[in-house]
């Protein structure tokens, strides 16, 4: 299936960019896109997650054609 | 209900005057007995730094999507006429307003509460990031939120 994978703020300046397109089997969590978006980092345990914009856990699963964001804790107003 | 997100530069104060005329004079003549408002601006120091400017990034769609709930939820929690949430994005300089929420309520305590618990759960959840320039001419991303309570 295929995924949508968004970075921001820190976190896509230390990635290099802001999302990815990524290839995966038909089973997979949040914390399996992480690793193939990330080249295999470890993720932080601070990182936020959402899917589909809405906050998550990494142990989520993931369905094709979902949006996946990772990014870091917010500072907002 | 009115959440916005905008690069443009605001007067909270012009943009609460705005809203009273355009949708809570008419629709609660009579009923308004209290209206909380909050309002932050930005500073020119953090953690022992002078700071000239920031870049505000944020989440386009989860954003806005995350403060209508949350003022939804409000709306649920208490009692409440109406809500305006302003949020600026982009490039700010000191002393520019970042943040407007204002609650209309028939009472002070649900205004109070409300629009209290309003900017923490905005500031705690809402996908914002701020990232500082210094005078010294570095810059840095902010890492969190001071505590509000």
């Amino acid at each position: 299936m295929t995924v949508s994978v968004k970075f921001f703020a820190s976190l896509r300046e230390q990635m290099g960019c802001d999302g990815a397109t990524v290839e995966i089997g038909e089973v997979a969590t949040v914390a399996d896109i992480w690793l193939q978006a990330s080249g295999g980092k470890a993720m932080l345990p601070n990182i936020l997650v959402s899917i589909n914009q809405e906050y998550c856990g990494t142990n989520d699963m993931v369905s094709s054609g979902d949006e996946v964001a990772f990014f870091p804790p917010v500072t907002g107003g | 209900m009115s959440i916005e997100i905008s690069e443009a530069a605001f007067n909270p104060w012009e943009a609460i005057q705005r809203y009273e005329q355009e949708h809570i004079v008419r629709q609660y003549a009579g009923k308004v007995g209290a209206v909380a408002t909050f309002i932050g601006t930005m500073r020119d120091f953090n953690e022992g730094d002078g700071v000239m400017g920031m870049e505000l990034e944020h989440y386009p769609g989860m954003t806005e999507g995350h403060l209508q709930q949350i003022a939804e939820e409000a709306a649920t929690k208490w009692t409440l006429l109406d809500t305006l949430i302003y949020h600026r994005v982009g490039r700010l300089i000191p002393d520019e307003p970042i943040v407007l929420v204002a609650v209309w309520s028939s009472h002070r305590k649900e205004a109070f509460e409300a629009c209290r618990w309003l900017m923490e759960e905005l500031k705690s959840k809402a996908p914002f990031w701020k990232k500082e320039l210094l005078t010294n001419g570095e810059s840095r991303w902010v890492e969190k939120n001071t505590a509000g309570y």
